[in-house]
């Protein structure tokens, strides 16, 4: 059996949370039941004061942290952030990580059983969105017996649902950090996430959703909406970088096949997530992302709609994200100061686009553990394992 | 706590809201918050001094103070500080305006290149001053508008601002009363309070 690191939270059980309450959602629909799947890493203390809440972003899932088995390759998607003496320090702190609702990890979305019908929802699942998601997010920390988060940490999507977080339930968050996020798309990031959502759709197998029903999948469009997506997590540095211009056999061989290594891994990582994920579900965060804008009811005015906030905010962008790049976290800023609220803004330099907010690195985990550092003083739940911090 | 802090320190009001530029590590900043409910922003750019403003929870915003501060109000907070960033400016004056478009006093201290150390430097042995309050070569410095006591004093007067306090960071064996007789050459660091009318 394989050691699994020191610094990792370990192994983990996802578990399922019920709720038979109704939601009644943005759209004007109503899921009357549905289920929430998460994980924990840590323990709640006595005074329930020390959870950090994790919201995760367009394809992520509750599986933030640790390993589901001992052989598991890797561990979750933020493990680099989570874990004991990490920046998200579980030794100190309670940390809960579900998949949204619409989701394909065992929450429930369009893969699930619609209880009508009996069959997949399909198509037919109400959209959802960030408001939605921090409803059921609030109801899931109800359950656990959390009636305030030390912490709401996310990236990209999950920076929105974080600051969403902020202006719905200000009474049920101490701190916010949103990361590599913004306040709303800018036209340009709707018309990527348009090209993606007509790539699935336009494909055949796609049956205008209900290919389940046909037991068959888009896996086509998938591809092409994952290959588009890439692009924009990656830098145009760090596709350079890794790839350059290298062919995958020695010559030039004038057709249509994979030549470049960027072609070939962009095929991979589109083959890969298309029979991964959920066409359905990926259409429903897409839209997600396009719909929210806390700003839009005031007249455009982000510091109008960030009056609601009282806790603190950690803003952070990475200098090489041109998907959501620093200027739409300084407008977040400037909003935030405009508007009377504490706030602290940091800009990485990191090489690796978008994606950089999942990836480790030194200033990046400093700033990070620096504000859990703080949090865990105010909270009075002592300092940072030594031992662990050495290693940071 | 620096002695150019330590004094404005004890100039800022309690419950005051400050602006304060190239707040480094955040120590004025906590220690206001802490005694004196001072509420506010700093601005740097400083990698381990916004990591250290984030730990003991400074409000810390990475903004090169060269682009302006075009993104606070006019009026947005009481006071603006802005300890030994001046010289390292592209456009000082420029600076100073926007400082008083956002509070209606500011306080601001720089080194003294007057200073008679400067001057036994330059004037005698005919080098670029190297000091505790300007360590760096000619050649790498970020200090690229050196200025005197009297410079800023000028250029307050053509300006039309009011000095309401100056004051000079001495080193400790150096007399109090010579600095405050010619604060020009024996005063190592400037410290000014000006306000716009």
């Amino acid at each position: 059996m394989p050691e699994l690191p020191r610094d990792s939270v370990g192994l983990v059980t996802p578990q399922t949370a019920h709720f038979d309450d109704p939601l009644s959602l943005v759209c004007g629909k109503t899921l009357p039941a549905y289920d929430l799947v998460y994980e924990t890493y840590g323990t709640l203390n006595d005074e329930r004061s020390n959870a950090i809440l994790i919201c995760h972003a367009l394809s992520g899932h509750h599986h933030a942290a640790g390993y589901h088995a001992d052989d598991e390759r890797k561990p979750g998607w933020w493990d680099a952030h989570i874990g004991p003496g990490k920046s998200i320090d579980t030794d100190r702190f309670f940390v809960v990580s579900l998949n949204n609702l619409g989701g394909c990890h065992g929450s429930t979305g369009p893969s699930s059983l619609n209880p009508e019908t009996g069959r997949p929802w399909g198509p037919d699942f109400p959209m959802v969105t960030v408001c939605d998601w921090v409803e059921s997010q609030v109801r899931l920390a109800e359950r656990l017996g959390i009636q305030r988060f030390a912490a709401v940490i996310g990236g990209s999507l999950g920076g929105m649902q974080v600051l969403q977080w902020s202006l719905a339930f200000p009474e049920r968050i101490a701190n916010a950090a949103v990361i590599a996020a913004t306040p709303k798309l800018s036209a340009q990031n709707i018309a990527f996430n348009e090209v993606a959502r007509q790539a699935i759709r336009s494909d055949t197998d796609f049956h205008d959703g209900h290919y389940a029903d046909l037991e068959t999948l888009p896996r086509r469009g998938l591809k092409l909406a994952r290959m588009v997506g890439h692009i924009t997590y990656l830098s145009e540095d760090a596709m350079g970088s890794k790839f350059g211009r290298d062919l995958r056999t020695d010559d030039l061989n004038y057709g249509f096949g994979v030549e470049f290594q960027v072609e070939s891994y962009l095929r991979y990582q589109g083959d890969a997530f298309s029979t991964s994920f959920d066409a359905n579900t990926y259409l429903l965060m897409t839209k997600a992302l396009d719909y929210f804008d806390p700003a839009a009811d005031h007249d455009g005015d982000l510091a109008k709609a960030l009056a609601p906030a009282e806790c603190p905010f950690l803003v952070v962008s990475f200098t090489t994200d041109w998907r959501f790049p620093p200027t739409r976290s300084k407008e977040l800023v400037n909003a935030l100061v405009r508007a009377g609220k504490s706030v602290s803004y940091a800009n990485i330099d990191s090489p690796h686009g978008h994606d950089a907010f999942l990836m480790p690195e030194p200033r990046y985990q400093a700033v990070f553990a620096g504000f859990i550092d703080r949090i865990a003083d105010d909270l009075g739940l002592g300092p940072r394992n030594e031992e662990a911090a050495r290693a940071l | 706590m620096r002695s150019d802090l330590t004094l404005i320190y004890d100039w800022v009001p309690e419950r005051a809201k400050v602006l304060d530029l190239a707040c480094g590590d955040g120590t004025l900043l906590h220690a206001l918050a802490r005694d004196k409910q001072v509420s506010g922003y700093g601005l740097e750019i400083d990698p381990d001094g916004i990591t250290r403003c984030i730990s003991q929870g400074v409000n810390v915003i990475e903004q090169n103070l060269d682009e302006g501060l075009a993104n606070f109000e006019d009026d947005a907070c009481d006071l603006v500080i802005m300890t030994q960033a001046l010289q390292a400016l592209r456009r000082p004056d420029l600076m100073l305006d926007e400082m008083l478009r956002v509070a209606r006093e500011c306080i601001i201290t720089f080194p003294n290149f007057a200073y008679w150390r400067h001057r036994v430097h330059l004037g005698l042995r005919g080098y670029m001053p190297v000091s505790k309050t300007l360590p760096h070569a000619w050649y790498d410095t970020p200090n690229i508008h050196l200025s005197t006591f009297n410079d800023f004093e000028a250029l307050c007067r053509d300006k039309g601002l009011k000095i309401v306090d100056r004051a000079v960071g001495i080193k400790d064996h150096e007399g109090r009363l010579m600095s405050r007789l010619w604060p020009n050459l024996f005063g190592e660091i400037a410290i000014f309070r000006i306000t716009r009318d």
